[in-house]
């Protein structure tokens, strides 16, 4: 269902045949999708696999040996640097380890954007931080420092900052990495909640079959550099491609595995 | 083979220092268009470069006027009278000791700050989060800092002359029986205001140096702690070695030729 209603929107993000190598190290080896307006697709895949450098290729902080990303249509790639400005704004980022400027306040973070773009200032940009941060359920820590708040209101408050300028697409680098489980199923169903109060479509790169299932409308499964899967998360379940049942059975295999016993470590 | 390979090496990423750094003052030059959004940074960057810089400067150029005397006393003793002394020190402070010392000290102090800075900021993905707002780090960071040296370094460089020249002037009356209207007379004998202006010319190229090469350092800065420590080191080292072949190339411009 929820793959009808996305592909009668239409592909607005068109990943085609993405090349990049890092030396000898090949790390995307042509690597196609669709992104669909208002969707949420997941980039599953093992931990260094090349998703997160996929996704940086989406918002043009790397640039490809070869391949386009098409954003409506337009190779990002070609563009201008005012013309990318531009199709940047209308994309949010959340960052693996927030990537929150530490020099600023909380409240300087999240306001940022809006300051720099649309000129906000005084009440008026308080307000809309405000806004924001009652959006992530992170009321009334605008004067704090990142360095005084924990990773997950870390995380929080980077997807605050990233929907600051209410953008169409919501990008997210290992959203749950480095949680405790608690904090990642509040993450988890912040990002599921954001885009039901928002529409935006939403990008997730992430490990987690789990998170990947919970917020996921399609997954995309990356292994070695290469789509080995694209498909909704009931035919993800039900395939029986061989790479993606190796996965999630690695999956399985993390999941049942003992916590490790930390008693004698040191 | 090992050593060709090295030298290689390090000539490729001098190539690619220099390229890294040309890339940047031409796109810090482009962003000069939105230079009236950027006051508040620029502000904040010349009280960080320049009066969080004030101790570090005073101390190091007193003591440099103070030693100038002495030296210039010992040295010129059975060559020229002490009426000189004055003469002596004033144009070798404003000529070459207020702009560089000042420019060296600074350098390590400031350089290496920004080096740091910039470059936890690039590995902890902070750089790419401003890209990703459309904000230009060339911009908001990197111009600031060129400015703020091209600025801050001349007026540094008074400071740094006054209380230099000021220094040796106590020490000339304390310590070398060197009466204070002998040394005042001595600096208005052979008194050039092209020696002065020199000096600021070569303070505001070396203010450059500085920030650029810090900003350079830290942009490129790879790979966590080891890499944002490599980059502070390779922010200092690079600007004082460019600050001293600079000195003789912008000397020999400045007083060989333009003010000869």
């Amino acid at each position: 269902m929820t793959d009808a209603r996305t592909r009668s929107h239409g592909s607005f993000i068109h990943v085609d045949d993405l090349h990049k190598s890092f030396g000898d190290n090949e790390v995307l080896r042509g690597i196609t999708f669709d992104v669909f307006e208002g969707e949420t697709l997941v980039i599953l895949g093992a931990s260094g696999c090349g998703k997160s450098v996929l996704l940086k290729h989406i918002i043009a902080l790397m640039h490809p040996d070869s391949g386009r990303i098409d954003y409506r249509g337009e190779n990002i790639f070609d563009m201008r640097p005012a013309e990318l400005n531009e199709v940047r704004m209308k994309f949010g980022m959340v960052f693996q380890g927030a990537a929150l400027f530490d020099s600023m306040t909380v409240g300087e973070n999240v306001g940022l954007p809006a300051f720099e773009h649309w000129g906000t200032r005084g009440a008026d940009l308080e307000a809309l931080v405000e806004e924001k941060l009652s959006l992530v359920g992170l009321s009334g820590i605008a004067k704090l420092r990142p360095s005084e708040i924990s990773g997950g209101m870390k995380k929080r408050v980077a997807l605050a900052r990233a929907i600051a300028l209410d953008p169409d697409i919501i990008l997210y680098d290992e959203p749950t990495t480095g949680l405790d489980p608690i904090m990642a199923e509040q993450i988890n169903e912040l990002i599921r909640d954001t885009q039901k109060e928002l529409g935006a479509t939403s990008i997730v790169v992430t490990h987690d079959l789990h998170s990947a299932c919970f917020i996921g409308d399609r997954v995309a499964l990356v292994e070695a550099g290469k789509i080995e899967f694209v498909g909704t998360t009931e035919e993800l379940v039900d395939t029986d491609q061989e790479a993606v049942r190796n996965f999630i059975a690695r999956g399985h295999a993390n999941r049942d595995r003992p916590e490790p016993d930390f008693t004698c470590s040191f | 083979m090992d050593l060709f390979a090295k030298l290689g090496r390090a000539a490729l990423d001098m190539f690619r220092t220099v390229g890294c750094a040309g890339i940047i003052v031409w796109r810090a030059l482009l962003s000069f268009r939105r230079l009236g959004r950027s006051f508040g940074l620029i502000f904040e960057q010349m009280q960080r470069f320049g009066v969080d810089s004030l101790p570090l400067v005073v101390i190091t150029s007193i003591f440099t006027g103070a030693v100038a005397a002495v030296q210039v006393s010992y040295q010129l003793k059975e060559y020229l009278p002490k009426a000189y002394l004055g003469t002596a020190i004033f144009k070798s402070v404003v000529i070459e000791l207020g702009p560089v010392l000042t420019a060296l000290v600074v350098g390590g102090r400031v350089g290496a700050s920004i080096a740091a800075e910039l470059g936890t900021m690039r590995v902890t993905e902070q750089i790419d989060a401003m890209e990703a707002m459309a904000i230009d780090p060339h911009r908001y960071l990197v111009m600031p800092r060129i400015l703020a040296g091209l600025i801050m370094l001349p007026a540094l460089t008074v400071i740094a002359d006054i209380l230099a020249i000021s220094g040796g002037f106590v020490v000339a009356g304390v310590a070398l029986d060197v009466s204070s209207k002998v040394f005042v007379d001595g600096m208005k004998t052979l008194f050039y205001a092209g020696d002065v202006l020199g000096g600021l010319i070569k303070a505001c190229a070396f203010g450059g140096i500085i920030a650029l090469m810090g900003c350079t350092a830290g942009l490129r800065a790879q790979g966590g702690a080891v890499g944002v420590g490599q980059a502070a080191t390779r922010a200092v080292v690079t600007s004082c070695v460019l600050i001293l072949i600079g000195d003789y190339i912008l000397t020999t411009l400045i007083y060989g030729i333009i003010f000869s």
